[in-house]
C-alpha cells in the first residue's frame, strides 16, 4: 500500500491530499495547471517539506515523528523536462543511478524495456526530447524504486514521441507502482488505473466528480477519454 | 644580471603555491556564498571583494603589522619557534592568497550558481547523499569556475606588486618576484633589462587569457557533444 496524508502552505494554496492506493499500477494524478499536482509529488519525494505521513509498502517515509531525507528514500522521479546530468554521458547517467542503487538491477532488461541500446554511447546534449526522458526513465528505473513518481514527463514532446513512450510507461507500471502526474485526458486514459483528481490543493473523491461542470474548456473527445479512464477503474461519474 | 633565475623561480613558485593553497580555500567559501543568501553572506562577500578596491599599499600594511614579531597572531605562533612571517615566502603567499581572494571566489562561485537546484534534485532521488553529489554533480559541472579561477589566481600573482613590496622585501632569491625586478632595473636606469622582464610579463599574460578563452570554449563545445 501506499499511505499519503500531507498538508502544507505553497506559493498561493495550501496543499491538502490523503489518499490510500494499491502498490501497484499506474495511479494518474489528474488536475488543471495551477492544482497542486507537481507539488504533491514533490512533497511525496521529500523535494519540499510538507508535513504528515507517507508510507510506501510499510516503509515510513516521514511521520510526525521523522523525516526520511530525499537520498534515503527509495523513490523514483522523472521530471517534467527531461534532467540528464549534463556532464555525465547517457551510460554515465545511468551508472550514477545503477551504482548508488544499493540493490541489484537487470541493466539490460531496462535499457532494452526503454529502447535506448544504441544511445548508449551518446553524449546527453545531441539526444531528441523524447530520447532524453527514455534515458531519463531508464535511469530511474535504475535506481529500483518502491515508487515512481512522473511529472508530466510527456509534456513537451512532440506527437511522436509521445506515441513512443506511452507503451513504454504502461509497461512500466507492471513492475513498478507509479504515480503519473498529467493533464492530458488522453494519456490518462490510456494508462491510468487509477485516477486521482486534485483541484486547488485538495483531492475530490472521483465518485463526486461532475465531469461536465469541473472539466469546462475539454473539448468532448476529451471528456469521452476521462469518462472512459474512470469506468475503467470501476468509478462513477 | 645576477639572481634573475632565482627571481623568476620565486614568482612562479609564489603563483603556484598561491594557486593550490586559493582553490582549496576558495572551494568550501564558495559553495557556501552560493547555496543562500542574507545580510551575513553580503557582509563576506564585500569582505572577500576588498581586495580589488583596497589599494595594494593598504592590504600590504595590515598584513606587514599582523604577521610582525609584536602582533597577537604571532604571538600563537612564537612557541613554535616563530617571530615573523614578514620577509619570508611563507609571509608572501600569505599575503598573496588574500589578494587574489577575490579573483578565485567569484568565478568557482558563479560556476556554482550556474548550477541550479535541479540537478541536486536529480542526485538525491538517485540516492546520492548531499556530500555525494557534492563530488560528483558540483565539482564537475563547476570545472570551469575552477579553470577560470586557477588561471586568474596564478597570472594575478605573478603580476601583484604592492603587497610582496610591503610584505617581502624584495630579498633576491627569497622574497623578490618579477614585478619588483623590473622596478629596481628602471630605478638602475637598465632599461634593456626592464624590457627584457616587461615584454615576457605581457607575453605571459596574453598567453595565460588565451588559453582561457580557448579551453572555456573547447569545455562549453564539450558539453554541447
Amino acid at each position: 500500500m501506499i499511505e499519503v496524508s500531507l498538508t502544507g502552505v505553497t506559493g498561493g494554496f495550501t496543499l491538502e491530499a490523503a489518499f490510500s492506493i494499491p502498490a501497484q499500477g499506474v495511479t494518474a494524478v489528474w488536475g488543471p495547471s495551477g492544482s497542486g499536482k507537481t507539488t504533491l509529488l514533490r512533497a511525496i519525494a521529500g523535494l519540499t517539506r510538507f508535513n504528515g505521513r507517507v508510507m510506501v509498502d510499510g516503509a515510513i517515509w516521514q511521520d510526525g515523528a521523522q523525516f526520511v531525507p530525499v537520498h534515503q528514500r527509495r523513490v523514483g522521479y522523472v521530471f517534467q523536462e527531461p534532467s540528464l546530468l549534463s556532464h555525465l554521458s547517457v551510460q554515465g547517467n545511468l551508472d550514477y543511478a545503477r551504482y548508488r542503487s544499493g540493490a541489484s538491477v537487470d541493466f539490460d532488461r531496462i535499457v532494452a524495456q526503454t529502447g535506448i541500446e544504441d544511445l548508449l554511447g551518446r553524449g546527453v546534449a545531441k539526444l531528441s526530447g523524447g530520447e532524453r526522458q527514455r534515458v531519463a526513465m531508464a535511469r530511474t528505473l535504475l535506481s529500483a524504486p518502491q515508487l515512481l513518481l512522473m511529472d508530466e514527463p510527456l509534456s513537451s514532446l512532440d506527437a511522436e514521441a509521445k506515441a513512443g513512450l506511452v507503451p513504454v510507461i504502461a509497461a512500466i507500471g507492471k513492475t513498478v507502482p507509479v504515480l503519473y502526474v498529467s493533464h492530458d485526458a488522453f494519456e490518462i486514459e490510456r494508462l491510468a488505473d487509477r485516477v486521482l483528481r486534485l483541484s486547488k490543493g485538495r483531492l475530490i473523491d472521483v465518485p463526486e466528480l461532475d465531469f461536465a461542470a469541473e472539466v469546462e474548456g475539454l473539448s468532448e473527445a476529451e471528456l469521452k477519454a476521462l469518462a472512459r479512464a474512470a469506468l475503467k477503474a470501476g468509478i462513477r461519474v | 644580471m645576477t639572481g634573475l633565475g632565482d627571481t623568476i623561480v620565486v614568482t612562479i613558485n609564489l603563483a603556484a603555491v598561491t594557486t593550490v593553497c586559493l582553490v582549496v580555500l576558495a572551494t568550501p567559501l564558495a559553495w557556501w556564498l552560493s547555496r543562500g543568501s542574507g545580510l551575513v553572506r553580503d557582509m563576506v562577500t564585500a569582505v572577500v571583494a576588498l581586495p580589488v578596491v583596497l589599494p595594494p599599499t593598504v592590504l600590504g600594511f595590515y598584513l606587514l603589522v599582523a604577521m610582525g614579531p609584536n602582533s597577537p597572531l604571532m604571538a600563537v605562533l612564537q612557541p613554535f619557534g616563530i617571530r615573523t612571517l614578514n620577509f619570508s615566502f611563507a609571509g608572501l603567499v600569505i599575503g598573496s592568497i588574500l589578494y587574489s581572494l577575490p579573483f578565485a571566489v567569484q568565478p568557482i562561485r558563479n560556476a556554482f550558481e550556474a548550477i541550479g537546484a535541479r540537478p541536486f534534485e536529480v542526485a538525491a532521488t538517485l540516492r546520492a547523499a548531499p556530500w555525494d553529489a557534492f563530488w560528483s554533480v558540483a565539482l564537475p559541472q563547476a570545472r570551469k569556475g575552477f579553470l577560470t579561477a586557477a588561471l586568474l589566481v596564478f597570472a594575478h600573482t605573478v603580476g601583484e606588486f604592492g603587497v610582496v613590496l610591503m610584505i617581502g622585501g624584495a630579498i633576491p632569491g627569497k622574497t623578490e618576484v618579477v614585478s619588483i625586478r623590473i622596478f629596481q632595473l628602471v630605478e638602475q636606469l637598465n632599461f634593456a633589462g626592464a624590457h627584457l622582464l616587461a615584454g615576457g610579463l605581457m607575453v605571459f599574460a596574453f598567453a595565460v587569457l588565451l588559453a582561457l578563452l580557448v579551453i572555456e570554449r573547447r569545455i562549453g563545445r564539450a558539453a554541447r557533444d
